[in-house]
């Protein structure tokens, strides 16, 4: 194949009326690894997934999945991609064999191979002696497992994750991070969005940072933070008073600060000996990394 | 920074044979789980109107244009039965197939168009149509309608008439804002054409302005084609009638995709 890039768009606008959704998005997901869109609800990560299997149509920009090009050639790619929705779209009243084998015909695997891509599904989301279950009496999680095996049943060259662990309890969210990392460990191509920033942490080999439509920041999670946030943050705790005097005294000497809901984070203070005030450190993680450069809070 | 620019192609139409098949199992698969109470509103219905009708009616009036009212509107209801299988299921499964349960759009994931789906959902719908549009028929025989050989192309026009409502159903459920608007549909489309179809009473005793109507009927041409098969009363007039009901089918189902590509694609 003469494409290395699973994935690749350029200056992508999709507006909706007076809203420009996805504002002039650059994305590249390299074969083999995991990309995680990262950005807060509205931030056109959604938009970005519909774009992909031509579910939105893009208004400019180049979009070219597995090498065939947006629209155009999109059933060509969706053939050869596995979708994984935000929105559990499900057939409750089918047995989770039924709706994998729904959606084996739904991605033409021939009759003799059926039955074993069902099994390897079903062996994938960990719902062997599930697959007589009907849907809606599912756990939320094992809903979410089958949703991902659904997408994984025939083989997809690309995995789209829309939100893979939204509205899941923290256990079930570990789980499903397991599931991911083993698909990642085997070799496939994952883009993946969250808003969810230990999820991107966690999993992505490179994180794309959404704001307002377009990327901020790209990159591996590790280095967005050393570039951006430095090594070292201190939280400050404290009355509302006392949060703003340690603010003001923290930019006096130079140092950036963030707000979050009950602290302050004074950033990049490993080179400051001194200046720093007193406090938790802790290490700088992306979050520190998205409000610095969106100005906005997530999740 | 120059940005090329993507024009707002479609994407690609064309039927495949593999996309409608995926599309067909689902519904297929799905029908295991429901298939009795689809069955019961579809038989149940008609078989009612005939009854009620039938002896209703059949005792003020014993026979109209030379059948008895219970034959008369035994062979009617078929279209009724066609209607009430497609129409309706097509409006309400449509909206609840993409509004609630989202399934449309985990089928517009996988290798299929608007255009598959739609035409797989219609097809689906008509073979319904075909199967349940029969029931009036089977129970009117019990009621003393003589069988004949040319009842048996009705499942043929119950599966015509049946895909362009099914079509009907889909573009309606494409152009609703909610499910509430689909009353002024009932109330303002389909049931004057289920009463003025000549199901229940001949269109010749309706005002002539109605009669000319009568004959945009889609409902009417059912109606007329199943009478001529079942009473042996069949002419070319029926060849003008079939090429109706192929021209709604074409007509509806064309304006269903547009009205679903509109929908499911941004």
């Amino acid at each position: 194949m003469d494409w290395q890039l699973a994935i690749r768009l350029r200056g992508v606008v999709k507006r909706y009326g007076p809203i420009t959704a996805v504002n002039g998005l650059d994305l590249d997901v390299p074969q083999g690894t995991c990309v995680g869109l990262l950005g807060p609800n509205g931030a056109g990560k959604s938009t970005t997934m519909r774009l992909l299997t031509a579910q939105a149509i893009a208004d400019e920009g180049e979009l070219e999945v597995l090498g065939f090009h947006l629209p155009e050639e999109s059933k060509q790619a969706r053939a050869r991609c596995g979708v994984s929705p935000q929105l559990d779209n499900l057939d409750v009243t089918l047995t989770v064999e039924q709706n994998l084998r729904v959606f084996a015909h739904l991605y033409r695997i021939g009759r003799g191979e059926r039955q074993a891509a069902i099994e390897r599904a079903l062996q994938i989301a960990n719902l062997i002696d599930r697959r007589n279950t009907r849907v809606d009496k599912l756990s939320g999680g094992m809903r979410r497992r089958l949703l991902i095996a659904r997408a994984l049943v025939h083989r997809p060259q690309l995995l789209l994750l829309d939100e893979p662990t939204v509205g899941l309890d923290p256990q079930v969210r570990q789980e499903l991070w397991a599931l991911i990392d083993a698909l990642r460990a085997e070799g496939t191509t994952i883009l993946m969005s969250t808003h969810y920033i230990e999820e991107a942490q966690r999993l992505a080999d490179t994180v794309l940072i959404m704001s307002h439509g377009s990327a901020v920041a790209a990159g591996p999670p590790s280095d967005l933070v050393a570039e951006h946030a430095g090594r070292e943050a201190i939280e400050v705790y404290g009355p509302p008073a006392a949060l703003a005097e340690a603010e003001a005294a923290a930019q006096a000497v130079g140092l950036r600060t963030r707000r979050t809901g009950t602290s302050i984070s004074v950033l990049g203070v490993e080179g400051a000996d001194g200046r720093a005030p007193e406090g938790e450190r802790r290490p700088a993680n992306l979050e520190d990394v998205f409000v610095l450069l969106t100005g906005e809070e997530i999740s | 920074m120059a940005v090329a620019t993507t024009p707002r192609t479609p994407r690609l139409g064309r039927l495949e044979r593999p996309a409608l098949t995926g599309v067909l199992v689902r519904e297929v698969i799905n029908f295991s789980s429901y298939w009795r109470s689809a069955t019961f509103s579809s038989t149940v219905e008609p078989t009612i109107y005939l009854l009620a009708f039938g002896f209703g009616f059949g005792s003020l009036v014993s026979r109209i244009g030379g059948y008895r009212y219970v034959e008369f509107v035994g062979t009617g209801t078929v279209a009724t039965a066609v209607l009430f299988s497609s129409a309706f299921p097509a409006m309400f499964g449509t909206f609840v197939k993409y509004q609630f349960q989202r399934t449309y759009d985990a089928i517009l994931a996988a290798p299929v168009d608007t255009e598959e789906l739609v035409t797989a959902e219609a097809l689906w719908v008509a073979t319904r149509a075909g199967v349940y549009g029969c029931v009036p028929l089977v129970v009117a025989i019990f009621f003393g309608l003589n069988p004949a050989w040319g009842m048996l192309t009705v499942p043929g026009i119950a599966f015509l008439s049946g895909f362009g409502w099914a079509c009907f159903g889909i573009a309606v459920a494409g152009f609703a804002k909610s499910i509430e608007n689909f009353s002024y549909v009932v109330s303002a489309v389909l049931t004057p054409l289920f009463l003025v179809a000549g199901t229940f009473f001949p269109l010749s005793q309706l005002p002539e302005w109605a009669q000319v109507l009568g004959n945009f009927n889609p409902l009417h041409h059912c109606v007329e084609l199943v009478r001529d098969a079942a009473f042996g009363t069949g002419g070319w007039d029926d060849l003008g009638r079939v090429a109706f009901l192929i021209g709604y089918g074409l007509l509806a189902w064309r304006v269903a995709i547009h009205a679903m590509t509109r929908k499911l694609i941004d």
